[in-house]
């Protein structure tokens, strides 16, 4: 039996984790100086395979701990803890254009992680690992309940965190590829916001009737959620991504019967036909359409759309009349959307109108468009199928890997900080200090 | 009506391997208030138990439980893990109670929760609770039943492509197949065999036991993902003696390395192993007392056995390293005697060299993985009578849990250099 092979140990700690924790990967047992691959392997719920690599050199006790020594080479360089998640990518022969998302958020993701001899950046698939142990990613923390909402003709999905409750609330919106996405929503619960999943796009009224929901459904959706016997009904927070953005601004400052303690709009805009409805606000940007760009990949960006930023006052929500704390998170090689020049938009607006202290921005240099909770891949560009063209391209979202994936985490942890903040502290008798974080 | 929000309590990680610590964080607190951080556990035997710590919190609204003092409750002090060690049975429990897992596929669920105030906090709604996770097995580990002949017995399969090192798992004089050892360990990287050896009416002789242990060795040894040189022993309390007794007297299980926890070291020739705990009492039975609590000690009819040479099993033709992890307060055997009787018979064929000796202060006989309650006394069934009687194991809670947490990872570190070291090494003899 080849000694080498018995030697090496790895570990991985927590073996469980939720999908924002970091975990630490320890290599054991090698030689002194043994060249070594730390090599992750995922399955998705689509079947198709992503893996993501490090280069490392045993220290002279045989060890590699991955989150404080530098990987030589792979798909990360230097020293990333968390780089066997973010730096996942398809493995080579798969089909173009994937972007790794998970449907299921009541079972875990599992990864194979595993250590070969040697550096190598290919084949791994044909050969015997020296060892290897599976870990498990999961969206949502235990006693966490993932409760289907369909009342009212609403599409959703409420997660409410464990323990007796009262939690603040969240309304959470994706963007323009519309479907039901769970686990961002499932993720903050497991961080005690009760989190409600909006599908607003692609309801199950809109694909019965052809027709696109008004504002009532965003406000329906809120009396839902404030109205939960486990919900604080004045503690509500609202998240949007890219499209999810425009509605939620909207809802924020035009809705008489949505009061929002704090928002957060991720990788979007303020540009939209003030007070139009869903439907009238995507054929402002259909109108626009012309001024897609494609690179020399064929990949379509869609920036320029909403560029230049209009002077016109009703073609921008009125942020200068929001009343409550705003954080905008950005990236600056954003390809799909003007974020960034949104942001410094709406910072304008703000500061003239004396409301500018509401407002926090996180801008990311060299981060995409696709800003996602930490530790997922990065995908550059994808397939996209519009729900208002129904045309299937590959669309540009912009950002290079590493510094996206950095933006990740940074903006995750801040996004949790800000909500906690104005979900769980803020103006109570006996009022609390300052969150330490 | 304006609801408060309520605290925000977070533990990190919320799933773990039972051996894994986890951090309790208490925020947005009201500032310098009294509460209570509790665990709570339905066991399946359908018991409540619960651990509890008295914290104030500071002028930022926080109580870590990682960092601050318990000033009351079932431990105090700063004791990160003291919400699991320190876990008993509730209130108006039946006695003489003990937690051992029995499903292992699944996780023991733990209920971490804070109330306000100190005293009387079980009279009030919890403020905030998170369900926790802690697990035998790790993501990966195989569970797979055996009953090949003859053995019965649950194997424990680490992931990835091995080989890797063996372990046969034994517990104790109180019988029945007790998995959750062996999957810890496999989750730790070691094939494992959990085997089970007390049944009634099967093995009708030590010597025939003899045997059975073999195979069961043998098993794993032959194990396609086993590496046949690197498989080792180990035991706990009768578990241990089995251990001694394969490596002393067996031509064909031949240990790497050998880890006896609360181990004695006689042997009833020609009796059935199961009837050990009986013959003795039978023998010595003026030297069995109880205590004030009419709990049986058995410790000093062990003492009764180091004199005679004839009772022990021959340790000085032991050749594989041996790791001894004992209780200074053992009412269960005399482990610490027996340990240093061990040492005397090595020393005299020069062979102590392969002893290592692990002796905790007010630590009892149940020496179990890190974080486990700690059980001074418990119900058993003394085996062919089935009488039932409460046995001192001794020990008291706090040390004992350091010495469970000290021992597991010398333990772990004790099975990583035999059974995972290099072959250069220093080798068997």
């Amino acid at each position: 039996m080849d000694r080498k092979q018995c030697c090496v140990k790895l570990s991985v700690q927590p073996s469980r984790g939720l999908v924002d924790e970091k975990f630490v990967v320890l290599v054991q047992n090698a030689f002194p100086g043994f060249q070594l691959t730390v090599h992750a392997h995922h399955q998705c719920e689509d079947g198709h395979g992503w893996e993501a690599f490090g280069h490392y050199t045993a220290d002279a006790t045989g060890t590699v701990n991955v989150s404080e020594d530098p990987s030589l080479g792979g798909t990360y360089s230097g020293a990333e803890p968390m780089g066997l998640l973010w730096s996942l990518r398809p493995v080579p022969g798969s089909k173009p254009g994937l972007r790794m998302r998970k449907k299921n958020v009541q079972t875990p993701m599992e990864i194979t992680v595993s250590v070969y001899q040697g550096h190598q950046t290919e084949g791994f698939v044909d050969q015997v690992p020296l060892t290897g142990v599976v870990v498990e990613r999961w969206y949502m923390a235990p006693g966490v309940q993932r409760i289907p909402i369909s009342e009212d003709g609403l599409t959703a999905t409420l997660f409410l965190p464990s323990g007796p409750g009262p939690f603040p609330g969240l309304l959470d919106l994706w963007g323009g590829g519309g479907q039901l996405v769970e686990y961002r929503a499932a993720l903050l619960a497991s961080h005690g916001i009760a989190s409600l999943a909006l599908d607003y796009l692609t309801s199950k009224i809109t694909m019965e009737t052809g027709k696109m929901v008004d504002n009532q459904y965003f406000e329906t959706a809120y009396r839902v959620l404030q109205q939960h016997p486990q919900v604080l009904g004045s503690r509500i927070a609202m998240l949007g991504l890219s499209f999810g953005t425009s509605v939620t601004l909207k809802m924020a400052v035009y809705s008489q019967v949505v009061k929002l303690r704090c928002v957060v709009c991720i990788s979007g805009s303020h540009v939209q036909p003030v007070d139009g409805s869903v439907e009238q606000i995507l054929s402002f940007f259909h109108k626009n359409a012309d001024k897609t760009r494609f690179n020399e990949d064929n990949e379509a960006i869609w920036r320029d759309l909403l560029l230049p930023i209009p002077t016109d006052p009703s073609l921008k929500v009125d942020v200068g009349r929001l009343q409550c704390p705003l954080l905008l998170v950005v990236g600056e090689d954003d390809q799909n959307w003007p974020a960034y020049e949104s942001a410094m938009d709406m910072k304008e607006m703000m500061e003239r109108a004396g409301n500018s202290h509401l407002l926090t921005i996180l801008s990311y240099p060299n981060a995409g468009h696709l800003i996602e909770p930490p530790y997922t891949p990065h995908a550059r560009a994808s397939s996209f199928r519009t729900v208002s063209t129904r045309l299937k391209l590959m669309a540009l979202w912009g950002g290079q890997t590493a510094e996206h994936s950095r933006a990740q985490e940074d903006s995750w942890k801040k996004m949790l900080a800000f909500l906690r903040e104005n979900l769980y502290g803020g103006t109570d008798p006996g009022a609390r200090s300052i969150s330490h974080l | 009506m304006l609801r408060a929000a309520p605290p925000l309590l977070s533990v990190q990680p919320t799933r773990a391997l039972v051996d894994e610590q986890f951090s309790v964080l208490v925020e947005k607190l009201p500032l310098a208030c009294p509460v209570t951080v509790r665990s709570l556990h339905h066991s399946e035997d359908k018991d409540d138990w619960e651990a509890y710590g008295f914290y104030v919190s500071d002028h930022r609204g926080v109580v870590s439980v990682s960092e601050d003092l318990s000033f009351g409750g079932t431990y105090t002090g700063k004791e990160p893990m003291g919400l699991l060690w320190s876990m008993r049975p509730v209130p108006g429990s039946r006695s003489g109670l003990r937690l051992r897992r029995r499903n292992v596929c699944g996780p023991m669920l733990v209920n971490i929760l804070v109330y306000s105030g100190h005293e009387g906090f079980r009279g009030r709604a919890p403020l905030a609770s998170v369900l926790t996770e802690r697990w035998h097995m790790a993501p990966g580990v195989q569970r797979i039943k055996v009953g090949q002949e003859g053995v019965r017995g649950t194997l424990f399969i680490p992931p990835g492509p091995g080989p890797f090192p063996g372990l046969l798992d034994l517990w104790g004089g109180g019988g029945g197949l007790v998995e959750y050892r062996a999957a810890l360990l496999a989750s730790r990287g070691y094939v494992s065999l959990a085997l089970e050896y007390f049944s009634a009416g099967e093995l009708q002789s030590a010597d025939v036991e003899f045997s059975y242990f073999e195979t069961a060795f043998n098993i794993i040894k032959e194990h396609p993902k086993v590496m046949a040189d690197r498989v080792g022993l180990f035991g706990l309390s009768l578990g241990s003696m089995v251990s001694l007794y394969l490596a002393s007297e067996s031509t064909v299980v031949q240990p790497r390395c050998i880890v006896c926890i609360s181990g004695n070291y006689c042997y009833p020739r020609g009796q059935m192993l199961r009837g050990v705990n009986e013959n003795l009492r039978n023998r010595y039975f003026d030297k069995e007392r109880v205590d004030e609590n009419n709990h049986h000690i058995w410790r000093d009819i062990s003492l009764e056995i180091i004199k005679d040479p004839a009772e022990k099993v021959n340790v000085s033709k032991i050749s594989a390293p041996m790791l001894l992890v004992n209780g200074c307060d053992d009412q269960n055997w005399c482990t610490v005697e027996t340990a240093e009787d061990i040492t005397q018979m090595m020393r005299a064929v020069g062979k102590e060299h392969l002893l290592s000796k692990l002796a905790y202060p007010d630590t009892g006989h149940l020496i179990e993985p890190p974080y486990s309650p700690h059980f001074r006394a418990t119900n058993f069934i003394v085996d062919i009578t089935k009488k039932k009687v409460i046995l001192l194991w001794g020990g008291q809670t706090k040390p004992h849990s350091d010495a469970q947490e000290d021992a597991w990872r010398k333990i772990l570190s004790f099975l990583q250099h035999h059974l995972y070291g290099s072959p250069t090494l220093k080798a068997r003899m």
